[in-house]
């Protein structure tokens, strides 16, 4: 008996629309979230999250609405975020049916917003997401949808933000993103080292050896992917199955 | 029957309510005196801080109805931070009072596993349960939390182990319990918050 090593399959919008892009650009159509969400909730997704990769002000009450619909579909864990930078976008991310928040770009600008979430929310609401790319000898943290580096060292930060309250990290692997080349580990595995909070890996799944990769060798407590599950690649039940094979814990849902 | 999901301001609510009308239960929502002393039964949500928890009831002075509610035979499922709530104290609020429904207190986890205790687990069953009848011995659920009861005595009918050996469902004539989310617990979720409801149909 122990914590079941999580699949989450991953929506990405541009606040109405699922759409799917490589290393973060060439965005295409890929659905609609509530459709998928009811799919993946009876398929045994074990959490959703849901993205407003746009993150356009003017948007936002069109994203709340996507945020409404898909959490209508769901019996499970809910994440979503996309450009939030207040305690009160994050209450309304909340209210809208999340039962956790990402935030990125404006915790690297301000870490005490991590702080404020986590003493307004509880940390196990708050999840920090970091964009990172290698660079030379190691990774660095990327804001703005992968498009603004930070200069920050990115495993750095994980610790740094757990600090300051996020209670889990999801680390996206910019290099691997939408390549279907395997998760980046050793960036999983590094961050996994310096925190005690879940870590959520992203970037780069392909077939079902890539999973059991991450949660052995990069030490990652759950797995996020997209385009594989979108595109019915992979499907949710037989990916588990071969985990549960393989030794690793995961929740079988028949 | 009319069950009352108790109003302070509890995130999960609306997923409580969405769970419930998937079982074709309908739910009201009670935020005052009145609306507590009206229902067949009552669910106390929650998600966040034991002493927020706690001074958002005190606020609305829904303290002692709810304890009221309790000593008549109005069953009560309390959900994650709600069964910590039914305690006397918490690690997480020193100095603020539980609702006292166990004597005992909630501790912090101990931090040799990763916190928050984030996902789905199993249970292990020391005691026969309403809430799990029918619930598949090794079925998961989710849970969010870094705070738990160690010991409930004769009222703990199952525990879950992380970082230490937790209450996770606890029963107590018309009181209940869950650490976990059943309300985001898939099918076997779905299976607990009905077993509350069917129980608290027989109690008229």
């Amino acid at each position: 008996m122990s914590l079941a090593h999580r699949i989450i399959p991953c929506l990405d919008t541009d606040g109405e629309r699922v759409v799917k892009g490589v290393q973060f650009v060439n965005l295409r159509d890929a659905g609609d979230p509530a459709a998928l969400a009811a799919r993946y909730n009876i398929e045994g997704a074990d959490e959703l999250v849901v993205l407003d990769i746009a993150a356009s002000r003017d948007h936002r009450p069109t994203f709340l609405e996507t945020i409404r619909r898909v959490a209508a579909e769901l019996a499970i864990p809910l994440t979503a975020g996309g450009g939030v930078a207040t305690v009160d976008e994050g209450r309304a991310i909340l209210r809208a049916g999340a039962d956790k928040l990402t935030v990125n770009t404006a915790a690297i600008r301000h870490p005490e917003l991590l702080t404020a979430l986590a003493a307004e929310f509880g940390s196990q609401a708050v999840v920090l997401s970091i964009d990172a790319k290698r660079v030379g000898d190691h990774w660095e943290a990327f804001v703005r949808g992968g498009s603004v580096p930070t200069g920050l060292d990115a495993v750095a930060w994980a610790h740094q933000g757990v600090e300051c309250g996020a209670g889990e990290i999801l680390v996206t692997s910019m290099d691997r993103d939408g390549m279907r080349s395997g998760f980046d580990c050793a960036l999983t595995a590094a961050i996994s080292r310096v925190v005690n909070v879940p870590v959520i890996a992203s970037g780069g799944a392909d077939a079902p050896e890539t999973f059991l990769e991450v949660f052995r060798e990069g030490r990652a407590d759950a797995a996020l992917a997209a385009s594989i599950f979108h595109d019915h690649i992979q499907g949710l039940g037989e990916l588990k199955r071969y985990l549960g094979e393989q030794g690793i814990s995961v929740r079988q849902t028949g | 029957m009319n069950i009352a999901l108790v109003e302070y301001g509890a995130g999960n609510l609306p997923s409580v309510e969405r769970a419930l009308t998937r079982l074709g239960v309908e739910s009201c929502r009670a935020s005052t005196l009145e609306g507590l002393a009206s229902c067949d039964a009552l669910i106390l949500p929650g998600v966040g801080h034991f002493g927020a928890l706690m001074r958002s009831l005190t606020e609305r002075s829904l303290v002692k109805p709810l304890g009221d509610a309790v000593a008549s035979g109005v069953p009560l499922l309390g959900i994650c931070l709600g069964l910590q709530a039914m305690f006397a104290t918490s690690d997480e609020a020193i100095g603020d009072a539980g609702l006292g429904l166990f004597p005992q207190k909630v501790s912090a986890l101990p931090p040799t596993g990763r916190l928050p205790h984030m996902g789905w687990n199993q249970l292990r069953r020391v005691r026969p349960s309403a809430l799990l009848e029918g619930v598949p011995q090794d079925a998961y659920f989710y849970f969010a939390h870094s705070y738990a009861a160690l010991d409930a005595g004769e009222a703990a009918v199952a525990l879950c182990d992380h970082s230490a050996s937790f209450v996770a469902v606890l029963e107590q004539g018309n009181v209940f319990a869950t650490q976990f989310h059943p309300e985001k617990s898939g099918p076997a979720g779905a299976q607990v918050l009905s077993n509350f409801v069917r129980r608290a149909g027989k109690k008229q």
